[in-house]
């Protein structure tokens, strides 16, 4: 990294995207207190800290960089998802987590990252309409860490990428006639997936389809997350006296449940303003998209704003009862050190795009 | 337009790029708007509906059972209280695991197999959450080892609950009775009274039954907000309960001590009533139980042992045991004779030992073999006399025999506010052809004379009737409580006695003669008690009886008492007022196999009797307790 790509100054700096992404840290900084206390909240200020100066970082290092860099990041990635499964610890009937040096991470977090860096410096190099044989070769990039994934299995993580990789093949330019047929294909398909599931994911879909009635199953995370968000009401009970969480009857309230605690303790107004903030991050990074000047850069930027849209879109579907529980933390708010790090490194990554346009358009 | 073709191509690429990115963008909008009107769904249109889910979630309305009122005695010394125990309770759900809880806990505690059947029983159908008890009673010692080591045992913990105990132990196990775990059937009656729910006793025997309601009080609702495992973790509202009367009953704990240490050994009933206000002084049956060992429950073995010994300790013969009354009834005879004049109550019968009927040959034995010669009214009573009454019997026929004996009381139950008393029974025409199908016959009139045949009165019915004469007719029920405090002692509310429709006498006479003839009983040198008559302060009206057990004509003699084996012997009666001309207290004492009223049941009588008179009036209630070297003296 030479000393130039550091130039740009905090003028440079997309600083709508900072401030929204530290703001939405913020508020799970509030859920980290209202669900743990004191312990929770330094422990999650200690991971944004880390995501901040990731991000800040990230921004400053040039595109180009990423793109060079991506076949060996997403090399890496696969072989850490590979031994994941070889060696990976488990935690409640899925392995997922590989430990490096004293600390534990996810390598299908940092495969949010690496997958679409890698289908954005494999597409970029192929201007033009993606052929049929490159939207073929971009989807093996695709599906090689999906599979892997949803071996684990982590089934949310392994939707979020296929998903949003499917659609950076769209924004990339794919003919309208391909992108429907492969939707007809993929929702044909549907029902061989359910021979390919294991037993729990095949209990949450039919859960989903009917959740009241396993209320003290399968169904009841659902069930008492719709009565946490249903009696926060307009304007919430407050923070810290949402009683469905504070009582404990919210399962896995601090990590992927946080929302139903917002939304229980702040109401309607405060899911407002945390979809604005999501929004306005989401809009913020596809005018970036937009704005940028370079294939790979662009494409980036959309995969990865795409990726966190679907993250957020699964999540609070799945919390409010719309969406199959999956298992899937909300990006920058939920309890949890490697999905913030890697949502911060994300945006990092697109706030570069944003850095370094004059550089580029020059 | 004349771009360069390859940045035409870049321009028309960025061009694409830019409305597959604005797709993109609107795709997510409208995803983020989708979330929003979901939210918007729940929080608004809802809200009530989710509200009311999240509150059913967090709060329990709970009862909050009331503190039972106290049993004392007239005197104010308690008979029944509530004290603290410490006992060990587990929550199941809370230890993780049930099994290995209770092995490590065994190491530590001594757990007996009883205790472990009846936790393991509870177990079976108790909600998870539920504190089931599995240690009743520790120690201090106990509670101390289980304090130190209680952070190895999560979901198991020392609470104090409140325990009925019973001071006097099986002194007052008849009368004041017990509370037990209130079983199947009774909750089943419960069910819909929301003043039980979370009580966990109920009286089952005695005054703890016949008083329950009072005793009980009314249960305080409390509404806590609970987190999902059921735990309170604060109170919200919360209404007192209010604590159950304290119920005083008009027994005199020093006689009842008396009365039971009279019985020990025997098998029988004493009952004591104050003829002027029906109260029960001593109430007692022997042999007996603690009641305490009821409370907590006893195993089944236990309980087998109890209600299934020979002796039947847990059978209230003063209330239930049914007895020929023997020659006890000759006073309600006596009186039947006055009332009717009978010509016989004014001249005399000679009696030879033995009486016949006109024109049959079958011949009624006096017990004194001999005879008693000239017997009148008086003397028939004091020396009782077979033949005076066999004659006097006759005379009157069964139908007025029957109809004085009920207006006595016999052959119903008193009315006592003691449960299931039992009726006796008193033998008519009507009531013999019905229970057994054969018509009455004139013997059978005879030896009613005399209390033998079908009739049957329970210890209490004797003491009652006894009062009565004492009252020279006035009726009085017999009462166990006297004084409800819904507020502590103090400003009780008295239960007035209750009048019965009297005994009337034509002529007042008629009481004098009956209460000369049992004096005679006492105190004349050929009467049957004169044993007991000696030294006596006061002047005492008694009468001896003795119901045969096994018909006279299969028994040899009445003299080998010693010889005769246990269980044929007769059951010996004695029943007694005084003193005569002002009588305030009336005794019926049973023993069960006694041999003779005279020699056994006359003495114990003689023993309350004194026992009562004799000693000071009662002084202030601790006095009492304090001289008794009684616990439980009444608290303010």
């Amino acid at each position: 990294m030479d000393l130039r790509s550091l130039r740009p100054s905090l003028a440079r700096f997309d600083v709508t995207l900072v401030c929204t992404v530290v703001l939405l840290a913020g508020v799970g900084l509030l859920g980290a207190y209202s669900t743990g206390g004191e312990p929770l909240l330094y422990r999650q200020l200690a991971r944004v800290v880390v995501g901040c100066a990731v991000m800040i970082a990230l921004a400053h290092v040039e595109p180009g960089h990423f793109a060079r860099w991506a076949p060996w990041f997403y090399a890496a990635t696969v072989a850490a998802l590979v031994a994941v499964l070889v060696v990976g610890s488990s935690a409640k009937g899925a392995q997922r987590w590989l430990a490096a040096g004293g600390f534990q991470f996810q390598p299908a977090e940092v495969a949010k990252i690496a997958t679409p860096l890698m289908v954005a410096a494999f597409l970029a190099k192929r201007r033009g309409v993606p052929r049929l044989s490159v939207v073929i070769g971009a989807a093996a990039f695709i599906v090689l860490p999906v599979v892997l994934i949803g071996y684990q299995p982590d089934l949310g993580t392994a939707v979020i990428i296929a998903v949003a990789g499917a659609g950076l093949l769209f924004i990339a330019g794919t003919s309208w006639r391909l992108v429907i047929s492969s939707a007809v294909v993929g929702v044909a398909s549907l029902p061989f997936a359910w021979f390919l599931m294991k037993d729990y994911q095949r209990e949450r879909v039919v859960t989903f389809l009917d959740p009241e009635k396993y209320p003290l199953g399968a169904g009841y995370q659902v069930v008492q997350s719709k009565i946490a968000i249903g009696s926060g009401g307009l304007y919430g009970k407050g923070w810290l006296s949402g009683t469905q969480s504070q009582l404990d009857f919210l399962p896995e309230r601090s990590t992927d449940f946080v929302f139903a605690v917002l939304a229980e303790e702040f109401g309607l107004i405060g899911v407002l303003m945390l979809l604005v903030l999501a929004g306005i991050a989401i809009f913020r990074g596809f005018w970036i998209a937009g704005q940028s000047q370079e294939p790979f850069g662009r494409l980036v930027a959309a995969g990865l704003v795409l990726s966190f849209f679907m993250h957020v879109f699964v999540n609070v579907g799945m919390v409010s009862g719309v969406l199959p529980v999956v298992g899937l933390p909300l990006p920058l708010i939920s309890y949890g050190g490697t999905s913030l790090v890697t949502t911060m490194a994300a945006f990092g990554i697109v706030m570069s795009m944003f850095s370094h346009r004059r550089l580029l358009a020059d | 337009m004349s771009l360069h073709p390859l940045r035409r191509d870049a321009e028309r690429e960025r061009r694409r790029y830019r409305s597959r990115v604005i797709v993109g963008a609107a795709f997510a909008g409208a995803g983020l708007l989708a979330l929003f009107l979901r939210a918007g769904y729940l929080q608004v249109v809802q809200h009530e509906h989710y509200t009311t889910l999240s509150h059913e979630n967090r709060i329990r309305i709970r009862p909050v059972p009331p503190a039972r009122g106290l049993v004392r005695d007239r005197a104010g010394v308690v008979l029944a209280r509530n004290f603290s125990v410490f006992s060990l309770e587990v929550v199941p759900e809370q230890t993780g695991d049930v099994e290995s809880t209770l092995r490590h806990l065994r190491e530590i505690l001594s757990i007996d197999d009883a205790e472990e059947e009846k936790f393991r029983q509870q177990l079976r159908h108790m909600p998870a959450f539920e504190s089931i008890p599995l240690k009743t009673r520790l120690d201090e010692r106990e509670v101390a080892i289980f304090s130190v080591n209680r952070h190895r045992f999560p979901g198991v913990d020392i609470h104090t609950r409140l325990v009925r105990e019973y001071p006097f132990g099986e002194a007052l196990a008849h009368v004041v009775g017990y509370v037990g775990r209130i079983n199947t059937a009774e909750q089943r009656r419960l069910a819909d009274d929301p003043n039980y729910r979370g009580t966990r006793y109920i009286g089952k025997t005695g005054v703890e039954h016949s008083w329950e309601r009072t005793l009980h009080g009314y249960a305080g609702i409390e509404q806590v907000e609970v987190d999902a495992r059921g735990r309170v973790v604060r109170t919200i509202d919360s209404t007192d309960p209010a604590p159950g009367a304290d119920v005083t009953i008009g027994l005199d704990v020093d006689l009842q001590l008396r009365a039971h240490a009279a019985l020990a050994g025997q098998v029988g009933a004493i009952v004591a009533i104050d003829p002027r206000d029906g109260a029960l002084l001593a109430f007692a049956s022997a042999p007996s139980f603690d009641p305490n060992l009821l409370v907590l429950g006893i195993d089944r073995r236990g309980y087998a042992r109890l209600s299934g010994a020979r002796a039947r300790p847990m059978f209230n013969r003063a209330l239930h045991g049914q007895y020929p009354p023997g020659s006890v009834a000759k006073i309600f005879l006596a009186f039947a004779g006055l009332d009717q004049s009978v010509d016989l109550v004014r001249g005399h019968v000679q009696c030879g030992g033995r009486y016949r009927l006109a024109g049959t040959s079958y011949e009624y034995r006096d017990w004194k073999a001999g005879g008693h010669g000239r017997v009148n009214l008086e003397h028939g009573l004091a020396e009782s006399c077979d033949v005076f009454f066999y004659e006097l019997a006759y005379k009157l026929g069964i139908n007025r025999i029957h109809q004085y004996l009920t207006s006595f009381g016999f052959g119903s139950p008193t009315g006592v506010d003691l449960p299931r008393e039992a009726p006796g029974l008193v033998p008519s025409r009507e009531w013999k052809l019905a229970a057994l199908g054969r018509p009455w016959t004139a013997g059978e009139t005879i030896i009613a004379g005399i209390g033998q045949g079908y009739m049957l009165a329970t210890p209490l019915q004797i003491a009652s009737a006894t009062a009565t004469v004492a009252g020279r007719g006035i009726r009085l029920r017999p009462r166990a409580a006297v004084r409800i405090d819904a507020n502590g002692a103090g400003s009780g509310e008295e239960v007035p006695p209750e009048q019965l429709p009297a005994v009337a006498a034509e002529d007042a006479d008629a009481w004098t003669r009956i209460i000369e003839g049992m004096e005679g009983v006492v105190h004349a040198e050929y009467g049957t008690a004169r044993r007991i008559g000696g030294g006596l302060a006061y002047r005492m009206a008694g009468k001896t009886g003795t119901a045969q057990v096994v018909h006279q004509a299969t028994r040899t003699s009445y003299e080998d008492l010693e010889s005769i084996p246990w269980e044929r012997r007769d059951h010996a009666l004695f029943a007694a007022f005084a003193p005569s001309e002002d009588p305030r207290i009336a005794v019926a004492v049973v023993i069960e196999h006694g041999g003779s009223g005279s020699r056994t049941a006359a003495p114990i009588a003689r023993d309350i009797i004194d026992h009562y008179l004799n000693r000071a009036a009662p002084g202030p209630a601790g006095l009492i307790a304090d001289r008794a070297g009684l616990p439980g003296a009444p608290q303010p």
